[in-house]
């Protein structure tokens, strides 16, 4: 220590009770409360609607109420004189300059990229879109504006269904017609395994629209000094904003900034470029003004960009056994009026999840994407992965039901044995690693699968009005976007790589910087315990920041559960880097050789001795730069890219059980239980509070949400009276565990949690209603699975 | 929230407050604002005046006056709940309140504000006029008293005149031998009732002497199941009353949204209305 002793630095960390001792235990497993809580629980915090700059003005948005119109006039003036009001414009008046909102996945050579414009100039195609705005100096006077203005529109006809959408007669969304691309992936002889296959499956399901709720609203503020120009936006992805804007604006990207504050929520509805971010910055620009917009939730139920909402024609050809022999898939996407930014990959992405964890000899997936005048859908938790799960889930029950076999059985028969990883599926999809049974078999001994089983029989030889129904749902997905090279193959617009730099601060304190951007997921606490482990710091002493483009310059955002398997590994990697350098510098202080060197719990000890020095130390000694040795820097920082050559398989078996009461079609949860493999886990308390979210957010499907438009494309659920969320109170006590099976493609054994909830849960309680109504002749539910909709199942089932 | 603008006093007096109301038939009166502000909010309603009398004590409080209890007005949910006037002398009010909205809203929001509010889809309007409650108004002119029967004119729409204000709701007892249900059907813990069902039963040995059934949602006001209880009306328990219990939902004409049709609605309120009386009576 005789070196720290003189400096004031020193002094700090010698008398400071901040002293802080590595875990005696390893960071990693260890269920950290989360350092972040406390400020966003109170909410003495960053949200961007809390956020205000000199001189800020409000923006407030009119919107299209028609579904589709030609717009024949429009006159602000009106708004212009009024109190508090600084400013009105129509979409004509930045028609020059507002460019069109970018789509960054043209999965297909046939794509149609219709051109976006922010705010609508000659033509509006979806409820909701903006046509006209109001700046002033309050929000209030803004809104009160904006019934000044005056738009005339000149009605064209609505399209809607995406089949109807399709025929020859059709009235068109755009120009080019309403279809927005198709595909076509073919893999195994498809017309063999249909020939003569002893049991065909063919049904059709919907995959209803969803409408993202992230608990907070969207907001934007853009201001400029002139020459630079910054966005604090909720936003998931400030590093791809960043360059869409410079694209889209023209503002060179060296003079702009993007921050995403502290954001609440968004489960991919903040993976987009919005009309919003755009016209804020235009307006600041035009302006020369900070500018800020927040949505009320009714606005955003219009036009956050929707998900789901898809049809699914599945055929699957199988052996009299169950065995697999063959999957024909062919989706009609809904992409609504426009393709904002991955609309068109979204389907795209469970292109190769229908098969799921199954064995087949042949694959055929087809889909082909559709304009329709709504909001435009795109990722939403899951992305493509929810609909091809629920679709093959759902078809592995009917399968069980046709051969009169146990739903688990069936699947038993055709997943992949855990000696067989790593496993190329039929899709061309290597899996790394997995074990299904061992999954299953927890989850099976958690619920009472044979007690529950055996209590169906019993109500159902009652005839008891309330059947119960056992829903299943073994699953896995791709994620941890992931591979570039396998994204540039499908032709997204980005790389997947992540970065993650280390800053090693004098007094021994830890700055992250990470390239991932977190909205509620808790990195700041994982990332933490990943570097306490990797540095042997304490936890407390690590810091992470994340989500402004001017302190944390790379970074490819967070979304498709890739931040802990692509952005915490860059940071393990940017730890290495930082060791490498210090075990250099220690080396020159111990007079020994960097091979002498051990490292262990934050310190180089020359091996068999006493002397040593910890890292925390050689920073110190690294920022004072009194006693470097030839060549080495004056710090320990490091940054570090890290980008996989697979994407991860998260998988778990999610079981079920439902009361439905057949007299009101109410349908209970009665237990639920999910045995989730997400690999190595760095927090188990995180862990369990993204598989709860995400099992409720996928019951919400099964059972509680959709966006209904009425006949002229009107959206009826506007509201959270119409719009239905599920609260704890209607929620279920999830019983959870996991099985441990290491990644291969990444050090640290993890993968992706952020999705995987919702994924499995959906078709485990859809599943279990049907289960329930079998005998009554009920072979399918509509999601969401209302009591009304159960009710007239059954009636129609009675009939 | 941004409403539309709007003027807002804080009357000292009822009878201020009545005079303000009487001179401009577009202000609105403001209690706990649990209905009010929403639609405000979504500029569904753009009153010119909001008259706040939520500091009018006069109006807060349950009374037991014998043969009924008194609630004043601006009693909330909440106090509604918990009283003992209540849970003795009209413990219906009490078992429906309990599912009014969720708990942050009872302790916001006003008995008397639910009612005049009108709301068929709200839980109290049929449970009082299952009980033939009296609502009283009260203006410059004097106190004036309207039935249950007469109160809810049609969809958000009350019996008060211009500068009449619901000062409070008497509540008859019903006296020894009753047996009380509200059962609420709705989706999620939240949600307003799809049909919910008001049943004031009276037993006798092993059958029904008499019965008043209020159907919340099931038509432009909250409505009385009149066929069912004529037929409830000696029926003896078990499959009698079921079978009286399938003329629920005679007469009513139930509104069509999102949650059910017509002919779900009436469905639900035969299947709702079985377990009410089941429950009011206490069998299985």
């Amino acid at each position: 220590m005789s070196e720290l002793d003189t400096g004031a630095v020193a002094e700090q960390i010698a008398q400071s009770d901040q002293i802080n001792e590595p875990a005696a235990t390893p960071e990693l497993g260890r269920p950290r409360r989360r350092k972040e809580d406390a400020r966003l629980l109170t909410g003495r915090t960053r949200w961007t609607d809390n956020l205000t700059r000199p001189g800020l003005l409000h923006v407030v948005f009119l919107r299209s109420p028609m579904a589709h119109a030609r717009i024949t006039r429009v006159d602000v003036s009106g708004a212009r004189g009024l109190p508090g009001v600084v400013a009105a414009f129509s979409g004509q008046d930045f028609a020059d300059e507002q460019g069109s909102l970018p789509c960054a996945w043209p999965v297909s050579e046939d794509i149609v990229i219709p051109d976006h414009p922010p705010m609508a100039v000659s033509e509006v195609r979806y409820v909701g879109e903006a046509v006209a705005c109001v700046i002033a100096t309050d929000r209030y006077k803004a809104a009160d504006a904006l019934e000044a203005i005056e738009v005339d529109y000149e009605p064209l006809p609505a399209v809607l269904d995406m089949e109807e959408a399709l025929t020859d007669g059709s009235p068109k969304v755009h120009e080019a017609g309403n279809k927005a691309f198709s595909t076509k992936i073919v893999s195994g002889d498809v017309e063999a395994a249909f020939r003569d296959a002893p049991v065909v499956i063919e049904r059709t399901f919907r995959q209803q629209r969803l409408i993202p709720s992230a608990m907070e609203p969207r907001a934007v503020l853009a201001d400029t000094d002139g020459d630079t120009f910054t966005v604090w936006t909720s936003t998931q992805i400030p590093h791809v904003l960043r360059v869409m804007l410079a694209v889209v604006t023209g503002i060179p990207e060296h003079r702009l900034r993007v921050v995403a504050p502290d954001v609440g929520g968004g489960f991919g509805s903040k993976l987009q470029v919005t009309a919003e971010e755009v016209l804020c910055l235009l307006l600041a620009r035009r302006l020369g003004r900070a500018v800020k917009w927040t949505e009320s939730r009714s606005e955003g139920n219009l036009t956050v960009h929707h998900g789901r909402d898809q049809l699914q024609r599945l055929r699957l050809a199988a052996d009299a056994d169950g065995r697999l022999r063959g999957l024909r898939v062919d989706l009609l996407a809904d992409m609504g009026a426009y393709l904002m930014l991955v609309t068109p990959g979204v389907p795209m992405l469970g292109a190769a999840m229908f098969n799921a964890i199954y064995k087949m000899d042949a694959y055929e997936f087809a889909c082909t994407g559709v304009f329709t005048t709504k909001m435009p859908t795109d990722a939403y938790r899951g992305a493509g992965r929810p609909e091809a799960t629920f679709g093959i889930e759902r078809m592995m029950d009917e399968l069980a039901a046709e051969l009169g076999v146990d739903p688990l059985e069936v699947r038993r028969r055709n997943w992949i044995r855990h000696e067989e990883f790593p496993y190329t599926t039929i899709a061309g999809l290597t899996y790394d690693s997995g074990n299904y049974e061992a999954a299953t078999d927890k989850a099976l001994s958690m619920f009472g699968y044979d007690k529950l089983r055996a209590e169906q029989a019993d109500r159902r030889d009652r005839g008891d009005p309330v059947q119960l129904g056992i829903g299943v749902s073994t699953y896995t997905e791709m994620c941890g976007l992931a591979p570039s090279r396998l994204l540039g193959e499908s032709n997204y617009g980005a790389g997947g790589w992540e970065h993650g730099s280390i800053r090693m601060l004098p007094t021994g304190k830890v700055e992250v910087i990470t390239g991932t951007s977190p909205h509620g997921q808790g990195h700041v606490t994982s990332w933490s315990q990943i570097v306490a482990d990797s540095l042997g710091v304490p936890f407390e002493d690590v810091t992470v920041l994340h989500g402004d483009t001017a302190i944390s310059h790379k970074g490819m955002d967070t979304y498709g559960s890739r931040s802990l398997v692509v952005g915490g590994i860059a940071v393990l990697r940017a730890c290495d880097k930082v060791k490498d350098k210090a075990r250099t510098l220690a080396a020159h202080l111990l007079e020994c050789s960097p091979d002498d060197l051990e490292f262990a719990a934050g310190a180089f000890k020359v091996r068999g001795t006493d002397a040593q020095r910890t890292i925390q130390e050689l920073a110190y000694a690294a920022f004072t730069a009194h006693d470097l040795p030839e060549g080495v820097e004056a710090r320990l920082d490091a940054d570090a890219t890290f980008d996989p050559d697979n994407y991860s398989f998260p998988h778990g078996t999610h079981l079920c059980a439902v009361e439905v009461d057949t007299e009101t079609g109410m349908v209970r949860i009665r237990s639920y239980v999910a045995v989730d493999d997400v690999g190595k886990v760095v927090n188990p308390l995180i862990v369990e509070g993204q598989v709860h979210g995400g099992i409720a957010q996928g019951v919400a499907q099964a059972l509680y949400e959709e966006a209904v438009y009425d006949a002229d494309g009107n959206l009826l659920t506007t509201t959270m009276a119409d719009y239905l969320l599920p609260s704890a109170a209607d929620l279920p006590t999830f019983q959870l565990d996991r099985t441990e099976t290491p990644a291969t493609s990444n050090p640290l054994g993890v993968k992706g949690v952020g999705e995987a909830g919702t994924i499995a849960s959906t078709p485990a309680v859809v599943n279990a209603v049907v289960d329930a109504l079998r005998p009554s002749g009920v072979r399918d539910v509509e999601m969401p699975c209302t009591p009304e909709r159960v009710w007239r199942a059954l009636e129609g089932a009675r009939r | 929230m941004i409403p539309a603008q709007f003027e807002y006093v804080r009357p000292d007096s009822l009878a201020e407050a009545s005079q303000v109301l009487a001179e401009d038939e577009d202000a609105k009166v403001l209690a706990g604002g649990q209905s009010l502000l929403p639609l405000l909010r979504l500029r569904l309603a753009y009153p010119s005046k909001l008259v706040d009398v939520g500091r009018l004590a006069e109006l807060r409080g349950v009374h037991d006056r014998g043969d009924h209890v008194y609630i004043g007005a601006l009693t909330t949910h909440d106090e509604v709940m918990r009283s003992e006037a209540v849970n003795d002398g009209c413990p219906l009010v009490a078992l429906a309140t309990a599912h009014v909205a969720d708990r942050a809203i009872r302790h916001r929001g006003t008995f008397g504000g639910s009612l005049a509010h009108a709301d068929p889809a709200g839980d109290l309007p049929a449970v009082v006029l299952a009980l033939d409650g009296v609502f009283v108004a009260r203006s410059a002119g004097g106190e004036r008293e309207i039935p249950a029967a007469e109160f809810f004119v049609d969809y958000l729409e009350n019996a008060l005149d211009a500068g009449e204000i619901l000062a409070g709701v008497r509540i008859p007892k019903l006296g020894p031998g009753w047996g009380f249900h509200y059962e609420k059907f709705h989706r999620t813990a939240q949600a307003w009732a799809i049909v919910g069902v008001a049943a004031a039963v009276r037993r006798s040995n092993g059958s029904i002497a008499e019965a008043r059934i209020g159907l919340t949602n099931m038509g432009s006001t909250p409505v009385r199941a009149h066929a069912a209880e004529a037929a409830l009306q000696g029926a003896e328990l078990g499959d009698q009353v079921r079978r009286a219990c399938e003329e629920a939902a005679a007469d009513t004409e139930p509104p069509a949204d999102l949650h059910g049709r017509p002919d779900y609605r009436r469905h639900l309120a035969r299947v709702l209305t079985h377990r009410a009386v089941r429950a009011a009576t206490g069998t299985p």
